[in-house]
């Protein structure tokens, strides 16, 4: 999958599960003090991934998450492996 | 609303009967047990006898990988689990100074440990569901303490301290987490004590007698029902009034 593609599913992911508004999403907005998630809300996010991209993300991986791009990383990192 | 649901240690006793109300509630129930099979069998029976939906699952509880076994089971079968029934638990009663800790680790890890791993395993299919009711049986031990259930009254007391900490971080999830602290109740756990001692437990009970698993379960079928949507991080003591 393109790195492209991950991005802009995350995106939607971000925009539909999380509800959060599309024009604020940057690759280096951060989750918790940019975009204004809470720690609940990123778990809820990597277990959409983990869903929609049929990845699996280990809890100590996941606390290393603080933003957009990096989960986008990781999603990469897993597909690739 | 039909709400999957999980009772761990559901074979017999308290276990058994809460599995029977959530059952006759409408709920397709998963009764988990340990060892007793032709028990779990039996509550299966008497389930699906009344009309109801039920199926007997074995795990190991504290076992990280039999948990992620029963709930990957239990929600192919009756789809993920969004009521919660924590109720698994051992006793291995002794002085603290005779407590060896074969029995602390076997009484921590059947009644504490199986209520982080199961609750944790729920809490996924409740976080998509926005909706979920967690239920852990405690007991009066972990309340006002008991001599000889240093490690039990420990599991117990941890169970409650678990449970608000666990309502506070999913509360916003439409999930709540509660307690349901039974004192002295009519099963095989207390049958053990014998009738002498529980001559003199009957005598500390301000209602005069010991409960009935029933009386248990109703608690259980309240906190699980949409009418106690609005409690949570609290516990329930059913207890006859012993620890007042």
């Amino acid at each position: 999958m393109e790195r492209a593609e991950i991005e802009s599913k995350l995106t939607d992911l971000l925009v539909d599960e999380l509800g959060l508004e599309r024009d604020k999403i940057a690759m280096d907005a951060t989750f918790e003090e940019d975009l204004e998630v809470d720690s609940l809300g990123v778990v809820e996010l990597l277990m959409a991934l983990e869903d929609n991209f049929g990845v699996k993300i280990p809890d100590e991986e996941a606390e290393q998450i603080q933003t957009v791009g990096q989960a986008v990383d990781l999603v990469e990192q897993k597909l690739d492996s | 609303m039909i709400r999957p649901v999980l009772v761990t240690g559901g074979s017999r006793g308290i276990g058994r009967a809460i599995a029977v109300e959530l059952a006759a509630s409408g709920h397709p129930v998963a009764v988990n047990f340990a060892s007793s099979a032709a028990a779990a069998a039996d509550v299966v029976d008497t389930i699906t006898a009344a009309g109801g939906e039920a199926r007997a699952y074995q795990a190991d509880v504290s076992d990280q990988d039999a948990v992620a076994g029963l709930f990957e089971s239990a929600a192919a079968d009756l789809g993920p689990v969004q009521v919660l029934v924590n109720n698994a638990g051992i006793t291995r009663d002794d002085l603290l100074l005779r407590m060896g800790p074969e029995k602390w680790d076997a009484v921590i890890n059947t009644n504490l440990r199986s209520v982080y791993l199961c609750t944790k395993a729920a809490l996924r299919g409740m976080l998509r569901a926005k909706w979920g009711r967690i239920i852990s049986v405690s007991s009066v031990s972990g309340i006002s303490g008991n001599a000889g259930q240093a490690n039990y009254a420990a599991s117990k007391a941890g169970v409650i301290g678990f449970t608000k900490s666990v309502a506070r971080e999913v509360g916003s999830r439409g999930i709540t987490a509660n307690v349901v602290a039974p004192g002295f109740i009519e099963t095989d756990m207390t049958a053990a004590l014998g009738n002498e001692a529980a001559d003199a437990v009957v005598e500390r009970i301000t209602l005069g007698r010991l409960g009935s698993p029933q009386e248990v379960a109703s608690a259980v079928g309240y906190l699980a029902s949409e009418q106690a949507s609005y409690i949570t991080g609290q516990t329930i003591v059913v207890d006859g009034g012993l620890a007042l």
